[in-house]
C-alpha cells in the first residue's frame, strides 16, 4: 500500500514533466491535447527567433559568471566555517544561510534599490552577481559536507614533507573532494540558470531566458514555451546524469546528512 | 598546536572567509537592512499603520498565511510516505526514487508552472481526460484560483519536505524497530511508538522550511492564480512596481520578513537546524 501511493506521488511529480513533451512537438497552433499532428515547429521558432536566442545566451553567461563567482568565494569560505574555532563562524555561517530564509522578493527589490543608484540594471554580470548571493548556501552545503568527512592529518603529512599548505590543499585536499564541488558547481549553475524573481528586476531590457518565457506566458501561450521548456529539462537531466557519475552520490549523501 | 601556530592558522581561515563576507556583506545584509530602514522613514510608523488598518492588506496577510499552512500540510501527508520508502528502499528503488525527486526539483519553477497551466486549464489534459471517461460534463475549474495554486505551490516545495524527514529517518536506529517487534508489537506500534517520534526533528524541519518558503512565493501564485489569489510577495512587487511606494513596499516587507525569522527562530528552539557547515 505504502509503495502504490509513493508511486502516485512520483507520477504527480513526474506529470508535468512528461506532458511538455508532446505539447513541443504539436503541429496546432494553439493548446491542444492530444496532439493532432506532429512538427518541429515550435524548436524551429526557438531556434530562429533572436530574441530566444539571445535571452539563452544572456542566461548562459550569467549561470557561467555566478557558478565561478559561486565556487571562487565558496569553496574558501567553506573552508573557514569547517575548521575555525572562533566563534565568529557561527555568526558567519547563519549570514551564509540566510539567503535561503528571507524571501528572494525581499532580496530582489532591496538589490533592485541598490543597482539602480549604480545604474547596473540590464547588465548581464550584474544579475550573475546577485544570483551569487543565492547560490552560495548550496556551495557551502555541498562542500563544507565533504569538507568534514576529510582527514586533516593528510595536509599536515604534505606540509612536514615541504609542501606550502596551499600546495597540499590543491594537490590533496581539493582532488579529494571533487564529487562535492562537481555537485556544487552544477547546483550554482542551474539555480543561476533557472532563477526568475531576481532576475525579473535586474535584467531590465535585456531579458534572461526565464524572464523572456515569463513574459512569453503572459502574453500569449503557444508551444514555443513547450519546446524550450522540453529543452531545459533535457539539460537538467543531463546536468543531474554527469553529477551523479562524477559526484559519486555527494548529492544524495548530503540529502540525508 | 601552540597557540602561536594556532592563531596563524585563524588569521588564514579568516582571510579565507573574507572575499564571500563582503559579497554577503554589500550585496545581501546592506540592501535589505537599507530597504528595512526605509520602512520607517521620517522616524514614524505611519507605513505600517497604512498595512494593519487596510483591509485589503490584512486579509492578504492572512490568505498567505492560510494558503502556506496548506501547503504545508498537503506537503506532509505527500512528503512523510514517501520519505519513509526512500528510508527502507534498495539500491536501484533510491535511486529511482530521488531521481524522481531531483529532477523536478531542479527543473526551473517557470516550466513546471506552464507544464500545470497545460494539464489544468479549461480545456486542458485534466478536464479532457475527465471528461472522455464520463466523470464529469463542464469543465471544472482547477486554473486561476486557489486549487491551482495550490497544486502548483506543492508540486516545487514537495522536495523540500522529503528531504529533511528522509535525513531524520536515516538517523533511526532500525534496530530499535526490530526490537520492538521482537518484544511483541505490531508493526504499526513499532512505528507509531518508536519510528514517528524519532523522526519527529525532521517534520519539524521540513514543515517550517515548506512553511516559509510558500510565505514568500511569488511566481507560481502569479501564473496560476490569474489575478484571483494575490499573496503578500506580490502585493510587494506590485507597489515597487506601480506605485513606486517603497516605504510601503518596505513595511510588508519587513513584515513578511518578521513572519520568516520568528517562525525559524521557533523551529530551532525545538531542536530545528538552520546553520549550514557546522555540524
Amino acid at each position: 500500500m505504502l509503495t502504490v501511493f509513493v508511486g502516485i506521488v512520483f507520477a504527480f511529480l513526474m506529470l508535468p514533466l512528461l506532458v511538455v513533451f508532446p505539447i513541443s512537438i504539436s503541429s496546432a497552433a494553439y493548446l491542444q491535447f492530444p496532439p493532432p499532428g506532429f512538427s518541429w515547429q515550435w524548436y524551429q521558432r526557438y531556434l530562429n527567433d533572436p530574441g530566444w536566442i539571445d535571452a539563452t545566451i544572456r542566461s548562459v553567461q550569467a549561470a557561467s559568471l555566478c557558478t565561478v563567482l559561486a565556487m571562487g568565494l565558496g569553496v574558501p569560505l567553506s573552508f573557514a566555517l569547517v575548521r575555525s574555532r572562533r566563534r565568529w563562524v557561527r555568526a558567519l555561517d547563519r549570514l551564509a544561510a540566510a539567503p535561503i530564509i528571507v524571501p528572494t522578493i525581499i532580496l530582489s527589490i532591496a538589490l533592485y534599490g541598490v543597482f539602480s543608484r549604480l545604474q547596473l540594471i540590464g547588465a548581464w554580470y550584474g544579475v550573475a552577481v546577485a544570483h551569487t548571493v543565492l547560490a552560495l548556501p548550496f556551495v557551502v552545503i555541498l562542500t563544507s559536507a565533504g569538507l568534514r568527512t576529510f582527514d586533516e592529518a593528510q595536509e599536515q603529512a604534505a606540509a612536514g614533507l615541504g609542501a606550502s599548505w596551499f600546495i597540499a590543499v590543491w594537490r590533496i585536499t581539493l582532488p579529494q573532494l571533487r564529487p562535492s564541488l562537481v555537485s556544487a558547481a552544477f547546483l550554482a549553475f542551474v539555480s543561476s540558470f533557472d532563477e526568475l524573481v531576481l532576475a525579473m528586476f535586474l535584467s531590465g531590457a535585456s531579458m534572461t531566458l526565464p524572464k523572456k518565457m515569463f513574459d512569453n506566458i503572459m502574453m500569449e501561450v503557444d508551444p514555443t514555451i513547450a519546446a524550450v521548456s522540453v529543452l531545459q529539462i533535457l539539460l537538467v537531466g543531463v546536468c543531474l546524469g554527469l553529477t551523479a557519475l562524477f559526484g559519486r552520490g555527494a548529492l544524495a549523501t548530503t540529502i540525508s546528512r | 598546536m601552540s597557540s602561536r601556530v594556532a592563531d596563524a592558522r585563524e588569521r588564514l581561515l579568516l582571510l579565507l572567509a573574507l572575499p564571500a563576507l563582503v559579497l554577503l556583506l554589500g550585496l545581501f545584509a546592506f540592501p535589505v537592512l537599507r530597504l528595512l530602514a526605509m520602512s520607517v522613514e521620517g522616524g514614524s510608523l505611519e507605513y505600517f499603520e497604512k498595512a494593519a488598518l487596510d483591509g485589503l492588506y490584512v486579509s492578504v496577510l492572512a490568505d498567505s498565511l492560510r494558503i502556506a499552512s496548506v501547503v504545508t500540510g498537503i506537503c506532509l501527508v505527500l512528503a512523510y510516505p514517501v520519505a519513509l520508502w526512500l528510508s527502507r528502499a534498495g539500491r536501484l528503488g533510491l535511486a529511482l526514487g530521488l531521481f524522481a525527486l531531483l529532477l523536478p526539483f531542479w527543473t526551473s519553477v517557470l516550466v513546471r508552472t506552464y507544464a500545470w497551466m497545460v494539464l489544468l486549464g479549461r480545456n486542458g489534459v485534466m478536464n479532457r481526460m475527465l471528461r472522455d471517461w464520463g466523470l464529469i460534463d463542464a469543465p471544472v475549474m482547477l486554473l486561476y484560483n486557489t486549487s491551482g495554486v495550490l497544486i502548483g505551490m506543492v508540486h516545487v516545495l514537495l522536495p523540500y519536505m522529503v528531504f529533511p524527514i528522509y535525513a531524520a529517518l536515516l538517523r533511526v536506529d532500525p534496530d530499535l524497530g526490530r526490537a520492538a517487534e521482537g518484544l511483541g508489537a505490531p508493526a504499526w506500534r513499532a512505528f507509531t511508538r518508536i519510528t514517528l517520534p524519532l523522526s519527529l526533528p525532521g517534520v519539524s524541519a521540513g514543515c517550517a522550511l515548506v512553511f516559509v518558503l510558500s510565505l514568500g512565493f511569488f511566481i507560481t501564485p502569479a501564473l496560476l492564480g490569474g489575478g484571483r489569489v494575490i499573496m503578500i510577495s506580490m502585493l510587494i512587487e506590485q507597489q515597487v512596481r506601480e506605485f513606486l511606494d517603497w516605504p510601503f513596499a518596505a513595511a510588508l516587507s519587513a513584515v513578511l520578513l518578521a513572519v520568516t525569522l520568528g517562525i525559524y527562530a521557533l523551529v530551532g528552539r525545538f531542536g530545528g537546524k538552520s546553520h549550514l557547515a557546522t555540524p
